[in-house]
């Protein structure tokens, strides 16, 4: 079976101890997490994982399912990228010199569509936001002037059908 | 919003004044029905300890002689009853030491408590005297664990433990309580939990699915049922037989799934899996469906999954939603309890007999007959076999006994040959091949089923590993009978190493020590026996023992458990010699 990218969405309670128990299932199966995110959702007290891995569907259907039986996650999907929509996002330290001296910084800023965040004396920085590719593309350009610091989010991702965890809640209620 | 639902009932003791976090776990637990624990003390869980002391009339307290025997006797205990075992045990080493039993519940789905003290809150992550991370470490063996602080979270956490590990599919969960929170006193109020908002552990049957089901079984030709613990663990055992008995359909068993119905039930054609039966494991790849009941299609059962069943349509009945299409795809997936979907499965059965089919199972256990079973229950040969030692305690208990297995030769031939009516009769290490199971396992079995017969076949290298429990079956005059079948040897890796090492025996030759003098030196009665002659009348000498008894039966060092699915193999290469 082809490995693809799927992005794996966690509904849960903000318990300690489910990043741990939700990372070992990965880890039980030698499958590498490519990109963890984990923020409130939009329900109150419910928070969300998003998570990126590089597999086959056969994989994440099982990975899910042993996600979804942990005491604490109400509910856990997976999409692939086109079900998806996406984003991640870096930060650039770069020498505040090369604004000046160099020409084609400028340019990069411009077309890569990113924004000063910062600037001071020292350093600036830009800020990205977009695909991974993107992001990669803007690194690539950047890295010879030299980056002082860098670094990227994991995946966020919203899904273009519904992931229906209110209902799921309100059943429990009633 | 409410995270968990709760529920005060009539049995619920309330206590108004204030009392200790250590009081506050004993009135739990005896909210929760446990009459009986098991465990071992030390620094970080004494202020428990202190309570017991004061509660043993209430609460039942047993010291074994290992933390892992109070996880495997803690197993015994909820596998006959159907019950939580509980186990306890201390910080650092003595939580650790439960690792092993956890796991093993874990994979054999068995409800199961562990309480473990843990140094008190401020001494969290400095790396105190007896200090672990129990939580980090017991997490993936875990169906949940939780650490308590605050004394005034116990009731709250115990309520949820104990409805986690014994609701939809069983399992361990471990409760770790600092050393302050067991000391703190609080104003102590209980209420049973009866819901996690996160958690469903019975889905809702799907007509449509149970529909589907039944209009595969009444249109099969050759319909084959495989059943597992998932029967047992749902007192489903009426169902399946009647089920089995109205669609005329042949049932085997899963290791776990023994004695869910009874061994001499005509439709009863045996065991599935690596040393199971002939017939069930090649007609496999010939039924037209397959109706797997409450099992898992572990890899000891299906063999090479690529050539596992591939012609059959494939009917999956489980609790847990995880288990459908993990290793073998369902046709039809029916989730739920297994009583209640095979309750709304049987009034859409037809009645048939499907004699033919059933015929072809028989004609597959002629020929295992010939080949293996005579020559391992009947043999003419000097040395005894295994498979005759089962064979007496069958007759001289007249199946009414409960065999508590370790792992390895033994086990496959005590769960191939020992026959059961009654249900729960059957307690062995499955999913995890635990060696020194069966000892500590017997322990809380016979506690949990004082008016049975507990019979634990234990091999020689298994029972080394946790032999320090005569000490827990002397102290507490356990009556359990103890049969240590030795051939001198790793029996089963020797097995292997003879067919797929050329007989490279490493490391599993066993020098042992004179187990009769073990079993003495603990006031155990006690015996050996190596000739044929003497065996009968052993069996029913230890058997009539009102007390605990040791028997040694020396065995053929080098025999070998057939039929055999090589490891990787498909169940039609299913050797027999």
């Amino acid at each position: 079976m082809e490995k693809k990218w799927f992005t794996i969405s966690v509904y849960s309670e903000n318990s300690v101890g489910l990043l741990n128990r939700i990372s070992g299932i990965f880890l039980k199966r030698h499958i590498n997490i490519e990109s963890l995110n984990v923020s409130k959702s939009e329900i109150d007290h419910v928070s969300k994982f998003t998570i990126v891995v590089y597999t086959t569907e056969d994989w994440v259907r099982n990975i899910v399912g042993q996600v979804e039986k942990q005491i604490e996650v109400i509910k856990a999907f997976y999409h692939t990228d086109e079900e998806t929509i996406y984003q991640e996002s870096a930060l650039f330290k770069v020498a505040s010199t090369l604004l000046f001296d160099e020409r084609n910084i400028q340019n990069i800023i411009k077309d890569s569509n990113s924004q000063i965040v910062t600037v001071s004396r020292e350093f600036f920085v830009l800020a990205k936001t977009g695909r991974r590719n993107e992001i990669d593309e803007m690194y690539q350009q950047l890295k010879p002037y030299g980056i002082m610091q860098f670094v990227r989010s994991g995946r966020i991702a919203v899904t273009k059908s519904e992931m229906k965890i209110s209902s799921l809640l309100k059943e429990f209620n009633q | 919003m409410e995270t968990l639902k709760k529920e005060k009932t009539a049995s619920t003791k309330q206590v108004t004044k204030k009392i200790s976090g250590a009081e506050a776990i004993i009135h739990c637990l005896l909210a929760e029905g446990v009459d009986l624990i098991y465990g071992y003390p030390g620094g970080a869980i004494m202020p428990l300890y202190d309570e017991l002391y004061k509660f043993q009339d209430k609460l039942t307290h047993i010291l074994t002689r290992h933390e892992q025997g109070a996880t495997h006797a803690a197993q015994g205990y909820a596998r006959v009853t159907g019950k939580v075992g509980v186990a306890v045990a201390t910080s650092g080493p003595g939580a650790t030491n439960l690792i092993t039993g956890i796991a093993d519940a874990q994979i054999d789905s068995t409800p199961m408590v562990c309480i473990t003290g843990q140094v008190a809150r401020h001494l969290l992550g400095s790396d105190a005297f007896q200090e672990t991370d129990i939580i980090g470490i017991s997490t993936p063996v875990t169906k949940w664990n939780c650490q308590v602080t605050k004394a005034s979270e116990i009731p709250e956490v115990l309520a949820k433990a104990f409805y986690i590990a014994r609701s939809g599919r069983p399992g361990p969960v471990l409760v770790d309580i600092t050393k302050n929170a067991q000391i703190d006193e609080f104003d102590f109020s209980y209420e049973h939990c009866t819901g996690v908002r996160s958690y469903k552990p019975y889905p809702k049957p799907n007509i449509k699915a149970i529909e589907e089901a039944a209009n595969l079984i009444n249109a099969a030709k050759k319909p084959f049922i495989v059943f597992g613990q998932g029967v047992i663990l749902g007192q489903a055992e009426e169902q399946l037989k009647a089920l089995v008995e109205k669609a005329g359909i042949p049932a085997a068993w899963t290791i776990l799934g023994l004695s869910a119905m009874d061994t001499e039930h005509p439709l009863n054609v045996g065991m599935v899996g690596m040393h199971g039966n002939y017939g069930p494991n090649l007609l496999t790849n010939e039924c037209d469906v397959l109706i797997a009941i409450g099992m898992r299609f572990d890899d000891r059962v299906t063999g090479n999954l690529d050539t596992y069943a591939k012609q059959a349509k494939i009917i999956h009945f489980d609790i847990d939603p995880a288990e459908i299409n993990k290793n073998v795809k369902a046709d039809v997936a029916v989730l739920g309890d297994s009583k209640v979907t095979l309750d709304l499965l049987l009034p859409m059965i037809k009645n048939n007999t499907h004699e033919s089919w059933h015929n072809e199972f028989k004609k597959k256990h002629v020929i295992e007959f010939e080949q293996i079973i005579k020559n391992d229950v009947y043999p003419t040969k000097d040395k005894l076999t295994m498979a005759e030692v089962i064979e007496e305690i069958n007759i001289a208990s007249g199946h009414k006994a409960i065999i508590v297995s370790d792992v390895g030769q033994h086990q496959m031939i005590a769960c191939r040959y020992a026959k059961f009516k009654q249900t729960k009769s059957n307690v062995t290490s499955g999913g995890l091949g635990t060696m020194g199971f069966a000892l500590p396992a017997a322990i809380g079995a016979k506690m949990g089923a004082m008016d049975r017969e507990v019979v634990a076949i234990i091999g020689d290298g298994g029972y080394q590993m946790t032999i320090q429990e005569l000490g827990t079956i002397f102290q507490n005059k356990t009556p359990v009978k103890i049969v240590v079948l030795n051939n001198d040897h790793l029996g089963m890796v020797r097995q292997w190493q003879e067919l797929f090492f050329e007989s490279r025996y490493a490391s599993t030759v066993m020098v042992n020590p004179d187990f009769v003098k073990i079993a003495e030196g603990y006031h155990i009665e006690s015996k050996r026996i190596s000739e044929r002659k003497d065996l009968k009348a052993t069996i029913k000498e230890m058997l009539a023992s009102k007390d605990a008894y040791f028997l040694e039966v020396k065995v053929e060092k080098e025999d070998n458990v057939f039929p055999m699915i090589p490891s990787g193999a498909s169940v039609s290469d299913i050797r027999l010699k």
